[in-house]
């Protein structure tokens, strides 16, 4: 798996796919929490409601941000994958980028209209945060199956879509288990239980369709040793979902101890699943049809943005940080003062 | 002909995205500094009028940053979707340009203008001026990455062409190419001058409705004084602009002037209905040799024509000329406007205050010298910024046509092979959203501007006339 250090056309791509994955993992699990806390809106009291919005609301544009890097990489590292992907995938893209506005714009409105309207923007924000989590999950599913568009392709994708909107719930309430206390932490713990089945799904479903796609990938996994090495990552994945699953039925642990823990333990869950794709799919990226090497830009232009990110994502991670750590503790609702 | 359809449909489709975005940054860029100003009196005089202020155009800002951020990221989107062509042709130079930008703007921005917004009574007041400081440098920075890249298509230089695909020779030609400090300056003033008559306007709507509060005063003159000071700026580096568009993108120029023969002693055209089929103006009205004054400095000098940029084969080389010809008329007219009003309030704010010199003493200007037509006028200015700006980048963008990088490529190598009535469906919806979008956000502003009117800024301590009421309402609340 690892490229050749000397030869800048070997590791260069290399480097970039490796942080093009980064930022797509981060964005999956940062963003994946804002949208789930947005999926789940609903289901709370209106008083709630506003401990909900209070607990992303700080976050959700940094977050957002890893999106515009992954795809920012994808463009400059990528051109010739970012246009094939983004083409075949024109119709989905288009619905996660009215979702991502509506559900942007609905938390600003919401906070600054007159009463009557804020239902309204309620609303959108839900509709907002559903269309991206689903959007981006049929996206999945596309690409998994190769970026083929057949009728068989858009039911596995609609399949994932769900899955990925209940995966997000999941991560969302386990944020909020985090963030919030009394009935909507409560409530919070229950969503977690009863959305957990979509994590399970959604690995299961990508792992095993995977392999059954394409005989290439069937072969990185299933051929010996191969298999034996790979073995820890679906045992790990399993046994951190069994975890979880034992702590949900337990939580709120006494004097709200340990809050954070579901929170980093499906994030280890997701990045462990988020693993098994990326060696899956090594170094494709366009399924089976374009390699990292044969896709990425002249090595000059790479090189001058690689050594930008060396000093810019270090700071980016330590001011990131800050802000996490100064809107740390139980959510409010949010004020300008 | 499929392909015509989906090019000009993405065209519409991008120019509809491209000028929505726009909006938001144009305010944000500039509105962050005016804040940071605001709240840096407010920690230098105690003086709660300051802090109210902040606190009201902290919410436009707001709400704002999230329109800019939304529609950001369906512009980076975009180039995927429905340009393929440009990212595989100049990639290897836009594509660091627009790294660059996320590396060191977006995250910038992003991450600080949490604290920003929300930390006020969570960090100590270095930090959230310091917050405040880097959301406003962000985005400017983010203006600067993205206005180079555009530059760059104008006035290319600093890289060779090797089959086909653009690759970088000299980053710094690149970077310092020779329209990006015009076009970067004037950005930035329009962005000042935008900001400026928003404040202006709103508070003006705010005065007319009765609030007489002291934060009102001192916004609306902040933002009068921006106008009358910016505005003069601004026409200058209009004038630098336009010479340097005149030596890199003359056809451009000719457009503008709408000009078909180049000749000597061209008028300036106040007035004219350029016909592309007859290739002349219909209905002309001029001021006799001003045209060759402004952009030769000589009465006789030569201006370049249209006709210089019809190929032998009778291919057109040059911009649509009526829609270049009306935009870039439509700027500078409100960029006359902008000049008329912002000096007459600022004259007669000043004259009042002379009158009365004791009764109110130690201010520069009086709001209460303004005339009721002087104030009806500055309402519909609010949003003047937005409309000049739109008009000056369809100048820019249109006057570039029909290359997408001068000389380079042109517009239609980069276009995606989407099915024509997929790229309609999706710019019908997207109209109907920044539509529905747009009046939502007006009417927000206008509804927070009458509540403040009202005298409720979201707090139920009154700070009309004392700063110490004003520091006892900022302690902490949470
Ligand atoms: C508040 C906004 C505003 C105002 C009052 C003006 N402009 Fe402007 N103008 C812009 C906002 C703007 C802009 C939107 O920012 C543009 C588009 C691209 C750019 O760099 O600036 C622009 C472009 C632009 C161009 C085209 C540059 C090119 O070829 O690419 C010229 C020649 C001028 N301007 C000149 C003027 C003059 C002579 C003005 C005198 C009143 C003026 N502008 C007022
Ligand atoms: C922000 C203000 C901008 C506005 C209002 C604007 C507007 C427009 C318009 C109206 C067109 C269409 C021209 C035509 O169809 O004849 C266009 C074209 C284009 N502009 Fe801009 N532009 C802006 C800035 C930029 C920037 C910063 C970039 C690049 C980074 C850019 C890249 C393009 C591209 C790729 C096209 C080709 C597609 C097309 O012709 O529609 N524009 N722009
Ligand atoms: C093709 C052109 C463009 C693309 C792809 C683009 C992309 C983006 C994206 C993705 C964001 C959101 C960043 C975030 O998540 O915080 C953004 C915001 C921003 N953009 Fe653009 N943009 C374009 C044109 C422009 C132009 C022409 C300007 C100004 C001259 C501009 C100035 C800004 C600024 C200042 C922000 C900060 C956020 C805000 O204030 O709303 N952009 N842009």
């Amino acid at each position: 798996m690892l490229p050749d250090f000397t030869n800048p056309a070997d590791w260069l791509p290399w480097a970039f796919a490796s942080l093009m994955g980064l930022s797509i993992l981060v964005y999956v699990v940062l963003d994946g929490f804002d949208l789930g806390v947005g999926i789940l809106f609903p289901l709370a009291v209106p008083e709630d409601q506003d401990k909900m919005i209070g607990s992303i609301g700080p976050f959700w544009d940094a977050n957002e941000t890893w999106l515009v890097l992954a795809v920012g990489l994808l463009l400059v590292a990528f051109p010739q994958a970012h246009g094939m992907i983004l083409t075949a995938l024109y119709l989905p893209v288009f619905i996660m980028l009215v979702g991502l506005i509506l559900r942007g714009v609905a938390f600003e409105f919401r906070a600054k209209a007159r009463d009557h309207h804020k239902r309204l923007w309620n609303r959108l924000f839900f509709t907002g945060s559903l269309m991206t989590a689903l959007a981006q999950g049929f996206m999945l599913g596309l690409y998994v199956m190769g970026l083929d568009q057949t009728l068989a392709t858009y039911a596995f994708a609609m399949l994932t879509a769900v899955f990925l909107a209940v995966g997000y719930s999941f991560i969302g309430s386990t944020w909020l288990i985090h963030k919030t206390e009394g009935a909507l932490q409560l409530k919070a713990v229950r969503w977690g239980r009863e959305s957990l089945w979509g994590v399970v799904l959604g690995i299961g479903a990508v792992s095993l369709a995977t392999p059954l796609v394409s005989t290439r990938i069937f072969d990185k996994w299933l051929s010996f040793p191969e298999v034996i090495y790979l073995a820890p990552l679906p045992i790990l994945s399993g046994l951190l979902i069994v975890w979880l699953w034992r702590m949900l039925r337990a939580m709120p642990f006494a004097d709200d101890r340990r809050s954070w823990l579901p929170f980093l333990v499906s994030t280890c869950l997701f990045t462990l699943a988020y693993l098994g794709m990326a060696y899956s799919f090594y170094p494709y990226v366009v399924p089976d049809r374009l390699t990292i090497y044969e896709a990425a830009s002249a090595p000059e232009s790479l090189f001058i943005i690689l050594v930008g990110a060396c000093f810019v994502v270090p700071v980016i991670a330590a001011y990131s940080i800050l802000a996490y750590v100064i809107f740390r503790g139980k959510a409010t609702a949010l004020r300008y003062d | 002909m499929e392909t015509l359809d989906t090019l000009i449909l993405s065209r519409i489709q991008f120019a509809a995205n491209i000028s929505f975005h726009i909006l938001f940054p144009t305010i944000t860029i500039a509105l962050g500094w005016v804040l940071l100003f605001f709240r840096l009196r407010f920690a230098q005089t105690a003086d709660g009028k300051w802090m109210s202020a902040y606190r009201f155009w902290v919410k436009v800002f707001a709400l704002s940053f999230a329109m800019g951020v939304v529609s950001g990221i369906t512009m980076s989107f975009q180039f995927g979707t429905n340009w393929p062509g440009f990212m595989e042709t100049v990639g290897n130079i836009a594509g660091p340009l627009l790294a660059y930008e996320v590396l060191t703007a977006f995250f910038l921005e992003a991450a600080f203008v949490g604290i920003m917004l929300f930390g006020f009574s969570r960090v100590p007041g270095w930090l959230h001026m310091l917050a405040t400081f880097l959301v406003a440098f962000g985005t400017t920075v983010s203006a600067f990455w993205i206005i180079v890249l555009n530059s760059w298509m104008h006035t290319p230089q600093g890289f060779e062409m090797i089959d086909g695909v653009a690759h970088a020779t000299d980053w710094w030609a690149i970077i310092f190419n020779p329209s990006m400090p015009y076009r970067f300056a004037h950005m930035i003033l329009a962005s000042f001058l935008t900001v400026g008559f928003l404040i202006a306007g709103v508070s003006a709507f705010r005065w007319l409705l009765g609030d007489r509060s002291r934060d009102l005063r001192a916004a609306l003159k902040v933002g009068v004084s921006i106008g009358a000071v910016l505005i003069p700026v601004q026409i200058f580096m209009g004038d630098m602009h336009g010479l340097n568009t005149l030596e890199y993108q003359p056809a451009k120029v000719a457009a503008m002037e709408g000009n078909w023969e180049t000749q000597t002693n061209v008028p300036l055209l106040l007035f004219a209905l350029p016909d592309e089929e007859a290739r002349e103006n219909r209905f002309e009205i001029g001021i006799p040799n001003l045209a060759s004054l402004i952009l030769t400095h000589h009465a006789d000098g030569e201006v370049p024509g249209l006709n210089d940029f019809v190929a032998e084969d009778g291919t057109v080389l040059h911009p649509p000329v009526a829609k270049v010809f009306w935009s870039f008329r439509v700027m500078v007219g409100t960029g006359l406007a902008m000049l008329l009003i912002s000096w007459a309030s600022v004259w007669f704010m000043w004259r009042r205050r002379a009158l009365h010199e004791g009764r109110i003493a130690g201010h520069w200007m009086a709001v209460e010298g303004l005339p009721k037509p002087i104030l009806f006028a500055l309402v519909p200015m609010a949003f003047s910024g937005w409309v000049a700006t739109l008009a000056g980048w369809y100048t820019t963008e249109i006057g570039r046509q029909p290359w997408l990088v001068q000389g380079v490529m042109t517009t239609d190598m980069a276009v995606a092979d989407v099915a024509a009535p997929l790229v309609l469906g999706t710019l019908i919806t997207y109209l109907a959203i920044y539509a529905a979008l747009l009046v939502a956000y007006i009417s927000v502003i206008t509804y927070l501007a009458r509540k403040a009117a009202k005298g409720d800024d979201g707090r139920a301590i009154d700070m009309d006339h004392s700063g110490k009421a004003g520091v006892l309402a900022i302690t902490p609340a949470e």
